[in-house]
């Protein structure tokens, strides 16, 4: 018998037993009656509130944005995106950069008059580990936790949006959802049966406080997250 | 009304004053108070060792004699967590089972009766000291306790309650914790000694003796001035 | 005694004695208990946030076999490899072996307990491989060559000091103690690792049954760095890991990162359905999933402490456990450490060997209180201790507490043995504190209170 087989024969055998339920503990006593299918399905009655209207939850992501560090500029058009683009640019001197093929990915990174490095044909790691930073496009960006939701797909795969030590998210006005439920529902409705092989949410730039608790920026992925919507 | 008060073995032997405010108090409310003579211990020493068949003919006693009280009092959280909450599981699926829940659904901790079952907080009690107050962890999780013991001080002329530091932790008594595994049980009572300091109080008051032993316990040996009190004996200050 | 009571008694005297100890832990969680306390009062109901998460874990554990079948074959059907370990030694062989078939040499390696439960590093080394820990603390305390402190914060039992000159002894870099310095040097020391490794393994937070997916939560990037540039990646987890839905994650994620951290999300939630699929730029070329048991079955058979496999390991039965943060991680001696360590590794390693670390509370029940999932935490200690007790009972102990029960129960013996502690305590005076004091595990720190002549019932006697 294969180990997986013994496996499941344990736990088969284990569940003969009914347990009792949450918070049912005290007395002991075991019991049959079924839990909801799915508890967790009104999880946007407890999880924090987000205001009503588009205007409030943009609101609400630039505040939580900025409480994660992160730097979220909304922006009137997307004309206003090259000169957004070209400031950053200087202030940080970037020499190269890397992107991938998309409506707004692109427009972004030819905007900026410097070498890319593309990712949609594959590309070289080392290279893209001495680009200044990475630009991507995204699935949604959450009012409620201030973070964006990216996958392997939507942006240029799984290294582009953690390699390089500045990522740049271009997104649209309407990928803003209000909760974390309505982007787990968005992107299951995107992409099921054929999920990419990878889905992240990104809040905030990369981070640790492991040393004594003390919150520092850019552990391992980026320092800087900037996320534009136009 | 009468009250069954259920005096745990702790107030008996070595804090009576605790127990004889409760008689006081509950009197001058106008109740008739009892107390079962045969009852000495809940049973929680055995209990909390894992030795549940041995603290179940001790907690049957004690059934037997609340069996048929009107309300049943304990002025100690721990006891009456016990009582109203580990009764029933003791017995559960044995013949006391209906009596155990019986009995643990007519069961208070005293500081609770009064506040939130006799609805009384007005006890006409002066304690003119600064004083700050130290939750029994089982009066306050296992029978969620918190409000009705500063209801009742915030009644207390001239008492001043002073909130420590990390109030809701633990003092590190734990009953035959504080014997198996002294050097924790000291470094948490510790911690919790310091917080209450902190806080410029004369007195630590509690609504468990036990707690207020171990802590005493450790405020004598290290000469510190701090004292410790029942609620009980603070409601019932004259 | 067995010698991990004994070990445990020896630590926790050292470490409970240790102020310095003390501070530094009582330093690392003071700004946790504020952020998690503000978090918490963001969500619209936390109570029933819990309550759902409890029945959701519920649901998810008590049809296990149901949904470890449906993500096995969601992941099978786009490529992954699954493998099942029935006990460590397995799952160590089943890595090895691996990592022989692709002729690796390095690894890198993101946070994972299942491993450290596992000690598959040690066994990678001494099969000749290289493993690098890629999350800061696993990487501070890998170059300590100690476990982790805390199952969230490897290493918030050092100071900035400490770790400046653990950097400057094994990397010969530390510019200054600034905490942004050093993690500074661990991003450097780091970067090329991940370039360079063969293989990338990680642990994994949550699976999802009806997507056949591997959720993994991080603040750092390490695991997503770890799960997009080698070309072979290995997942281990616990088979209680799993999640009916895919929108379940909408209830956990910021559940588990406010309950852990006190964030509102954790940097990184990333859920991981197969290896680089056609079409996509990246991604390890193959992925291979090793599903743990290691006695997680026996814990599932006792239908009265299943629920301690709801347990997300967000630690914060540790971080407000009073005997966790007085005698420190590594007292423990067990790779789960703290309320939920104490809960499971009887089940896991042997009661009667373990039994201790549920005598070693006093049953406070903050442990509860802060569980996400709602465990019955301080409870199930009790039940630990009354099941080490049934089936193998102290002799000693239960014989006074048979003769408790005598005392108890009989109110002329009551009476007496009050008035013999009154008669005694004046010679028990004498001895306090030393070894002839029979209260010495009292009386080493603590005074007895006086007794009083008349006790309460000789009171009520009289007055009648």
């Amino acid at each position: 018998m294969s180990e997986r087989e013994n496996i499941l024969g344990r736990i088969r055998e284990a569940l003969q037993t009914k347990a009792p339920l949450p918070g049912s503990h005290t007395a002991g006593g075991a019991t049959t009656h079924p839990v909801s299918e799915s508890p967790a399905a009104q999880a946007r009655e407890w999880l924090p509130l987000v205001g009503a209207t588009a205007e409030e939850q943009l609101a609400l992501f630039a505040k939580n944005a900025a409480d994660l560090k992160a730097d979220f500029q909304p922006l009137a058009s997307r004309a206003h995106l090259k000169p957004a683009l070209l400031r950053l640019r200087d202030a940080e001197n970037w020499q190269r950069i890397a992107s991938h093929q998309g409506e707004l990915s692109s427009l972004a990174a030819n905007a900026l008059g410097l070498p890319v490095l593309w990712t949609d044909t594959g590309y070289d790691v080392q290279a893209m580990e001495q680009c200044d930073v990475g630009i991507t496009e995204c699935d949604a960006l959450i009012a409620q936790t201030g973070g964006v939701a990216v996958t392997s797909r939507s942006a240029g795969g799984r290294a582009l949006s953690v390699l390089p030590p500045h990522h740049i998210v271009i997104a649209r006005r309407d990928q803003l959802v209000a909760d974390l439920p309505a982007a787990f529902a968005l992107l299951q409705q995107k992409y099921t049966p054929d999920f990419p092989s990878m889905i992240s949410f990104i809040t905030g730039p990369s981070r640790t406080g492991d040393i004594e608790r003390i919150l520092v920026l850019g552990a391992h992925g980026p320092k800087k997250l900037t996320i534009f919507c136009v | 009304m009468t009250v069954t008060l259920f005096i745990p073995c702790f107030i008996d032997a070595v804090y009576p004053r605790a127990g004889i405010s409760m008689v006081e108090i509950l009197e001058r409310l106008g109740h008739r108070v009892e107390c079962p003579g045969e009852a000495a211990c809940c049973g929680q020493p055995p209990f909390n060792s894992g030795y549940w068949d041995e603290a179940r003919p001790i907690a049957a006693k004690v059934l037997q004699q609340l069996a048929t009280a009107e309300a049943v009092v304990i002025g100690s959280g721990s006891c009456g967590a016990m009582v109203k909450k580990f009764y029933p599981e003791l017995f559960a699926g044995r013949p006391e089972a209906a009596l155990a829940q019986a009995v643990a659904s007519r069961t208070w901790e005293f500081s609770d009766f009064i506040a939130s079952k006799l609805g009384v907080t007005e006890l006409g009690a002066k304690f003119p000291h600064k004083v700050t107050f130290h939750d029994g962890c089982h009066g306050l999780r296992e029978l969620g306790v918190k409000q009705s013991p500063r209801a009742l001080m915030a009644k207390v002329q001239g008492l001043e309650l002073v909130e420590m530091a990390e109030a809701e932790t633990c003092c590190g008594f734990g009953g035959t914790f504080s014997a198996k595994f002294p050097m924790i049980s000291t470094a948490m009572g510790d911690v919790k000694c310091a917080s209450a300091i902190e806080t410029g109080a004369e007195y630590i008051v509690s609504n468990d003796s036990s707690c207020l032993m171990h802590l005493q316990g450790l405020l004598t040996r290290q000469g510190k001035p701090l004292k410790t009190i029942h609620l009980a004996e603070v409601l019932n200050h004259r | 005694m067995s010698s991990f009571v004994s070990q445990f008694k020896a630590a926790a005297s050292v470490k409970t004695a240790d102020l310095r100890h003390r501070q530094v832990i009582r330093t690392a969680l003071r700004s946790y208990e504020v952020v998690r306390d503000k978090r918490k009062a963001a969500f619209q109901s936390w109570e029933s946030a819990r309550q759902a998460a409890a029945e959701t874990k519920w649901e998810a554990v008590n049809h296990l076999d149901t949904h470890l079948e449906a993500l096995t074959a969601k992941l099978e059907a786009r490529g992954t490899k699954v493998h099942w370990a029935s006990n460590a030694a397995q799952a160590r062989e089943i890595i090895t072996q691996i990592l022989r078939d692709k002729k690796a040499r390095s690894i890198i390696k993101s946070k994972a307990m299942t491993s450290e439960e596992i000690h598959l590093n040690d066994a990678l080394e001494a099969a000749g491989f290289t493993v690098v820990e890629s999350d800061l603390g696993e990487f501070i305390v890998q170059l300590r060559h100690e476990p982790p402190y805390h199952i969230v914060f490897p290493s918030m039992h050092l100071t900035r000091g400490e770790i400046k000159d653990l950097f400057q002894k094994e990397l010969g870099d530390a510019p200054s103690d600034s905490p942004e310095d050093l993690t500074m040097v661990a991003r450097r020391v780091m970067r090329q690792k991940y370039l360079t490794a063969d293989v990338g393994f990680t642990g994994a937070n949550f699976a999802i049954a009806e997507t056949g997916m591997i959720s993994i939560t991080e603040n750092e990037g390490n695991a997503r760095l770890t799960a997009a540039l080698p070309k072979t990646m290995v997942t281990l987890l616990g088979i209680e890991k799993v999640l009916p839905k895919f929108a379940d994650l909408a209830l956990f994620l910021p559940m588990l990162a406010t309950a852990g951290a006190g964030q509102p999300m954790t940097c990184y939630n990333t859920m991981y359905s197969g290896p680089r699929q056609p079409g996509e730029v990246d991604g390890p070329e193959e992925w291979h999933v090793v599903l743990l048991d290691n006695r997680r079955t026996e814990l599932l058979a006792d239908p009265e402490q299943r629920d301690a496999l709801h347990c997300i390991r967000c630690g914060a039965c540790l971080n407000v456990c009073p005997i966790f943060r007085n005698v420190g991680g590594h007292t423990y001696g067990t790779t789960y450490s703290g309320p939920v360590g104490s809960v499971i590794t009887p089940h896991l390693r042997g009661l009667q060997d373990w039994k201790h670390l549920s005598n070693a509370s006093s049953l406070c029940g903050a442990c509860t209180e802060a569980c996400p999932v709602k465990i019955d935490l301080h409870h199930h200690l009790l039940h630990n201790r009354r099941n080490a007790s049934t089936n193998e009972p102290a002799f000693f102990e239960r014989l006074s507490y048979q003769a408790f029960g005598l005392l108890a129960n009989e109110p002329g013996l009551w009476w007496l043995a009050k008035k013999i502690g009154w008669l005694t305590q004046p010679l028990q005076k004498l001895v306090k504190g030393s070894a002839l004091d029979p209260a010495k595990a009292w009386t080493k720190t603590r005074d007895l209170p006086p007794l009083p002549q008349e006790t309460f019932k000789d009171w009520w006697k009289n007055r009648k």
